[in-house]
């Protein structure tokens, strides 16, 4: 790993902590109001994922979708903008923080339904092996979608079909408010996937180098006619489920313990000594996200004329 | 020589090959499609045809089947899914509501979903429970779906032909009842616009409203009830969404009385919703409350009590004889 490319993940990620945390404070002052699902902590996981897709390739998120669609390119400004319920969002301001997508930016959307866009990522690829784009697809779904059928049934028609599909689940240890391993038998998430016939490996999520050169692997692998994979990513949530959770079910020790393994404390950790200045990368990552908040804050909020348009043809 | 005697299957199948024929971007997937051709042959012949890329089974997985479909239109293409019977939908039902139906809306416009979700649909057939269920009200209650049920053979065909075209998702009903019987289909008529009823019979005395398999019921009535002497009319909606609420509140103005006839339980139904609207727009046009002849509202009963629970030209009589007639 070199020290350029760990200076830029650690840019890249405080680019989504510097974004979630002043989706923390516009919640607070109630300029964002609604359901929102924050990815603090988890950074790491799209910042080295989302190297490896290039153009035209499709990617599939959760509610909790906020860093892939930053770290896939989606602009703040517009990003806020939807989030803040302004005409300008990338959808207008009528998705919002768990539904929205920009696919012109390859970020095909969130859902709010657990596991539910897995199969929309199949159907992605399968388009890519018919129209000849050689397009690859990235389902990504926490460890809570395991335990949904839709994941499974997408997995099977990835498998049956050998198609160039990476499903990424982010385990992050919770079912939404309830622990993964009181809701399974058998803890090796990964063992669903192979079950299957998908090859599939588990990591430490909170490393993006590491993620970056596992999904490279199997983004390669999956070009090349390899059909789908599967990576689990152990990673932790430094924040509630929602805005609001307050996490009774969680220990002081348990949060103390996850903030000393979390992604932006490694590296910057990791940094210290080879005269990277990494106050000032989180600095330039606040400033880049205040101005495109102040900004969204300004633009016009969507306009409730429009709500019956885009029904019918 | 386009005009020729088609089962409605046939008619169905004559769409696709027509619409693959017509657009390399329709593509026909679902359970046992492919190259057995689907269990009740609508889609004989066209993995053959097209290949299998065009045409092909799926795992039995109705929601995959839905979520694939999604994926496949966001990135350029036209599927044509198979639902094999109406309630083996209700496990694609999230996707169709919560995805299909609203990603246009919700992406205003940025993202459009041109699926057809071909559903085998309703009774007749001496079937059971999860296959003969009248599904219409969930999807014509979701914002988003356009909602087909053709009534003719040649409706069959230019209605699957219109939907397919069609740039937002529909659901297209097809009356599983009339899949072999044989109509009249010329596939150069026009393509019906989806949302346009059709009068099949002109009457003066009542306007019967019915849609897919109830048109024939309606209309076999109209013809009973022409011996006794009463001229009923009968509309066929073809589009339950978007609804055609001109031609029915038209022909309702013109006859001051109209019965809605459909198979599914009538509680919280799309009649209920047809008999709503006429009494909304034509109060002071009606000679009496609008009756609704339906299913009961009871799960669809086994193949020797069907025959009791369909509306049938009897009963559809029975609901026009108590239309507020002045017996002078």
């Amino acid at each position: 790993m070199t020290e350029d490319r760990l200076e830029a993940d650690l840019a890249a990620m405080w680019r989504i902590r510097a974004f979630e945390e002043k989706l923390q404070a516009l919640h607070k002052s109630g300029e964002l109001i609604g359901s929102v699902h924050l990815c603090i902590g988890q950074e790491a996981a799209p910042v080295g994922a989302c190297t490896e897709l290039v153009d035209g390739d499709a990617l599939f998120a959760t509610y909790r979708g906020h860093g892939w669609a930053l770290a896939k390119g989606t602009p703040t400004r517009e990003l806020f903008a939807e989030l803040l319920g302004r005409a300008t969002g990338v959808n207008g301001g009528r998705g919002g923080s768990a539904y929205f997508s920009a696919p012109e930016y390859g970020f095909y959307g969130e859902n709010s339904i657990v596991g539910a866009g897995a199969s929309h990522a199949v159907g992605a690829a399968l388009a890519g092996k018919h129209d000849g784009s050689g397009r690859i697809a990235m389902a990504v779904f926490g460890d809570g979608a395991m335990n949904q059928g839709a994941v499974g049934e997408a997995m099977n028609f990835a498998a049956a079909f050998d198609l160039p599909v990476l499903f990424v689940c982010e385990n992050n240890r919770y079912s939404e408010l309830t622990p993964i391993n009181d809701m399974v038998r058998n803890d090796q998430l990964t063992e669903r996937a192979t079950a299957l016939g998908i090859p599939a490996t588990r990591i430490d999520g909170n490393d993006p180098a590491r993620v970056r050169s596992t999904v490279a692997g199997y983004a390669a692998e999956a070009r090349n006619g390899g059909g789908p994979a599967f990576v689990e990513l152990i990673t932790q949530r430094l924040v509630g489920h929602y805005i609001g959770d307050v996490q009774q079910y969680r220990t002081r020790a348990e949060l103390e313990a996850d903030g000393l393994v979390e992604p932006l404390a490694v590296a910057t950790s990791a940094l210290a000594g080879s005269g990277v200045d990494t106050d000032a990368i989180e600095g330039r990552a606040r400033a880049e996200i205040e101005a495109a908040a102040e900004q969204a804050l300004a633009d016009p909020f969507a306009d409730p004329d429009t709500a019956k348009e885009h029904l019918y043809a | 020589m386009t005009a020729t005697k088609l089962t409605m299957a046939q008619a169905l199948n004559t769409a696709l090959r027509d619409a693959m024929t017509a657009d390399e971007s329709v593509v026909v997937f679902g359970e046992d499609v492919g190259p057995l051709g689907g269990v009740f042959r609508v889609t004989d012949g066209l993995t053959e045809t097209f290949g299998e890329q065009r045409c092909f089974d799926t795992p039995l997985a109705e929601s995959g089947i839905a979520g694939l479909a999604i994926g496949m239109a966001m990135n350029g293409f036209r599927p044509v899914i198979e639902m094999q019977f109406d309630a083996f939908a209700y496990p694609a039902f999230e996707q169709i509501t919560s995805h299909l139906a609203k990603m246009a809306n919700r992406t205003r416009g940025r993202v459009r979903l041109p699926v057809v979700v071909r559903v085998p649909y309703a009774g007749g057939i001496g079937g059971v429970e999860h296959h003969c269920d009248s599904s219409e009200a969930y999807y014509a209650h979701t914002p988003g779906l356009t909602v087909v049920a053709p009534a003719t053979n040649a409706d069959a065909y230019g209605l699957l032909r219109a939907a397919i075209e069609h740039p937002d998702p529909v659901i297209f009903l097809e009356p599983k009842r009339h899949y072999f019987t044989r109509e009249e289909v010329d596939t150069a008529t026009p393509v019906p616009p989806i949302g346009q009823a059709v009068v099949r019979r002109e009457g003066r005395d009542a306007t019967l409203v019915a849609y897919g398999p109830s048109v024939p019921v309606a209309l076999a009535a109209a013809e009973l009830a022409a011996t006794e002497g009463r001229d009923l009319g009968v509309v066929d909606l073809r589009s339950i969404v978007p609804f055609d609420e001109e031609t029915v509140l038209a022909q309702v103005r013109r006859t001051g009385r109209a019965v809605v006839v459909a198979e599914a339980q009538g509680f919280a139904s799309v009649a209920s919703e047809i008999a709503a609207r006429i009494g909304e727009r034509c109060f002071h046009h009606l000679e009496a409350p609008v009756r609704r002849v339906t299913g009961f509202d009871i799960p669809y009963p086994p193949p020797k009590l069907e025959r009791h629970h369909l509306p049938s030209p009897d009963r559809i009589l029975d609901a026009v004889d108590a239309l507020q007639w002045d017996e002078t």
